[in-house]
């Protein structure tokens, strides 16, 4: 029983991480309809950018965080300009391959800058743990689940409460519609995906303490991130985190009761199950095509 | 100039529309039946890898650029038809007999694929397809019974008619050519019948499709299974080019790179498969040469426009750190795939294509012919 509840916390821990992931492909997707492949990676550099500011330029740790989430708002809206704009309204599938292409490019840059080894930011968190009874549970994990509440609960007010986030919500409906009521979507846009690559820096910096992070940390942990958002149903907020923390339990538990092997492909196969079963995934909309 | 009078329907879908074709078309073959005996045998094998490359890239065609279903886990049916090579080889089946069973087991896993993929639409197909490249990775590395696993299993080499075929002889390159030619003029004919036709009306618009009574379903099955079979004859020969396969070499990565091919080429004739395959197999060399040649080049150029010889060395060796910097081959894919859906989306065949008509029309030629049309609603998702 101790172990299951080990367990479950450390699932709940990753799969807050791959929430994280995933709520920024959401936030892309439902504002664009773009499915960000370079999310992964977004978070990657995010991770990098926090450890150059607080392991190599000393900063403290909140302020190297906030720089970092700072710097990758930037760089979210450059790759919009850069990459995305030209290209929207194009078939969705250019403008995967086009992201791909932007994932690949940031692993290799990366790669370049501050080479393949692991890099490990040392945070508050890093030491110590939370006794209760025998139950030992670590500060770091516990600091991802509470940072992921956070960073939901902002968002969903953000969005629910906010003229801006109502402007984003509209436009995500209809581009055009949007545009004819006033509301600069250009503009909206670039605050989508600074906004999502805020978030994915978030994701890394707190994930740094968990597994390391290298330059291909975005790609793997970006791919597990998929199966989240699917499973919560691609456009919807609340359903990103839950799908999230259910693919984190699910890979925690196969990965401890299952024989070897199966931790890595239990996301998917549970991926191709929900894609069968319920292709909406579990919190979205059904949407039929009007001719 | 060429004036075309179309008289009969027959004309529109013939082979070759006019004598022009026959005669580039046969010193094409010409050149490629006598390029192993006159070229180096390093060229040849790259050849060979061409071939190969083209060939899948044939089939991801006929099932992304005709029927438009996405796939990024074409590297999974190229690993069932190169294990099925190997596997069969161990109890001493003939060639032609594992080939065949290579393409075959590899169309019925792909119309496996292909009902549960019914459902799916656009990005989730593409999920789904990654994941199934997934399942199909850790499945080669886990059933170690019939794969070796992680071993990886050696193929023997191919044992034709009483002969042995080499990977590296001329043999093995007419062999991959004669597959690749008979992919190509296949596919053809395939998209000149009704069967092709459907594929194309499905991929322009699945509803039309269906109200014109074109059985979607049916007809989406069969993309995937022909699709599927085609990357399995090219696993068996990509197994024995190799002579030594194991499951990592069947990634994501793979995968990514058959969308390359296609993507570069041009994804809407298999003449864009070919030249998206000579793009692809060409960046491993075109590496080597960054790295060996270029560094020596640079410098010299330096030094004859004036810099002196301290600083010429200097430039040397910063281009050669950054010619062999690691990870300079993913910086090269990406930067290319950016720059290809952004200003070339019809990809090496579709330039070649404008250029073509720019001279016929010579002084009429309009840039947006090509242009694409942008829709904001949001039709995909609707679907």
């Amino acid at each position: 029983m101790l172990d299951f509840v080990q367990q479950l916390v450390s699932g709940i821990a990753l799969g807050c991480v791959y929430g994280l992931i995933a709520l920024g492909f959401v936030l892309v997707y439902k504002a664009t309809e773009v499915v960000n492949f370079a999310q992964g990676d977004l978070m990657m550099l995010g991770g990098f950018f926090a450890f150059t500011f607080i392991g190599m330029l000393g900063l403290n740790y909140w302020l190297g965080f906030a720089a970092a989430v700072a710097a990758m708002a930037l760089f979210g809206m450059l790759a919009e300009r850069v990459v995305v704009r030209p290209i929207l309204g194009y078939p969705q599938f250019s403008i995967i391959m086009a992201t791909i292409g932007l994932g690949y490019f940031l692993r290799s840059i990366v790669g370049m800058i501050w080479g393949t080894d692991d890099f490990k930011i040392e945070t508050p968190f890093s030491e110590g743990v939370l006794r209760i009874g025998s139950l030992v549970l670590a500060y770091d994990k516990l600091s991802v689940i509470a940072a992921t509440i956070i960073l939901c609960a902002l968002l969903y007010l953000f969005f629910n409460r906010t003229t801006l986030g109502t402007a984003m919500r509209a436009s995500s409906e209809n581009m055009l519609a949007a545009y004819y009521m006033g509301i600069p979507v250009k503009r909206v846009v670039s605050i989508v995906w600074a906004i999502s690559a805020a978030v994915a820096t978030c994701a890394g910096v707190l994930l740094a303490p968990i597994t390391f992070i290298h330059s291909n940390v975005g790609l793997v942990l970006g791919l597990k991130a998929f199966p989240a958002a699917v499973l919560g149903g691609f456009g919807s907020i609340p359903g990103a985190v839950v799908g999230g923390v259910l693919i984190g339990v699910i890979e925690s538990m196969a990965g401890f009761y299952l024989p070897q092997g199966w931790k890595d492909v239990a996301p998917y196969i549970v991926l191709l199950v929900v894609l069968l079963l319920k292709p909406e995934g579990l919190f979205g909309i059904h949407m039929r095509k009007k001719v | 100039m060429r004036f075309m009078f179309k008289t009969d329907y027959e004309d529109d879908i013939r082979l070759f529309p006019h004598s022009g074709y026959v005669v580039s078309y046969g010193v094409l073959l010409a050149i490629l039946l006598i390029a192993p005996f006159v070229l180096s045998s390093y060229i040849v094998s790259q050849l060979v890898f061409v071939c190969i490359y083209a060939t899948v890239g044939v089939g991801l065609m006929i099932l992304t650029g005709f029927t438009g279903q996405a796939s990024l886990g074409h590297a999974a049916f190229l690993a069932i038809g190169a294990y099925t090579t190997a596997y069969l080889q161990q109890f001493n089946v003939p060639f032609p007999v594992y080939f065949l069973a290579a393409g075959l087991l590899t169309g019925v896993v792909g119309a496996l694929v292909g009902f549960p993929a019914l459902r799916l639409q656009g990005i989730y197909l593409v999920i789904a397809t990654i994941s199934f490249g997934f399942i199909v990775e850790e499945i080669l590395a886990r059933w170690e019974s019939v794969t070796h696993g992680n071993e990886g299993m050696r193929v023997k080499t191919i044992q034709l008619l009483g002969t042995s075929v080499p990977r590296d002889s001329p043999a093995f390159y007419f062999l991959c050519l004669g597959v690749l030619i008979l992919t190509i003029v296949g596919t053809l004919n395939l998209l000149r019948s009704p069967t092709g036709r459907a594929f194309v009306a499905i991929r322009d618009s699945e509803t039309a499709a269906r109200s014109m009574g074109v059985n979607v379903s049916l007809y989406k099955v069969k993309s995937f299974a022909i699709s599927a079979a085609i990357t399995g004859f090219a696993g068996c020969l990509f197994a024995h080019k190799l002579s030594f396969i194991s499951p990592e070499m069947f990634t994501l990565q793979l995968s990514i790179e058959f969308i390359i091919v296609i993507l570069i080429g041009g994804a809407f004739s298999p003449h864009g498969a070919v030249l998206g395959a000579i793009f692809i197999v060409m960046i491993d060399p075109f590496l080597t040469y960054l790295k060996d040649d270029v560094p020596g080049v640079v410098a010299a150029v330096a030094a004859a426009l004036g810099a002196g010889s301290e600083r010429a060395a200097h430039i040397q060796s910063n281009v050669a750190a950054f010619a062999s910097a690691n990870g300079l081959k993913g910086a090269i894919y990406g930067v290319i795939i950016v720059l290809f859906v952004l200003f070339e989306p019809l990809g090496l065949y579709g330039r070649w294509l404008k250029i073509k008509l720019f001279f016929q029309l010579f002084p009429l030629y309009k840039r947006a012919t090509f242009k694409r049309q942008k829709i904001y609603v949001k039709s995909e998702r609707n679907r």
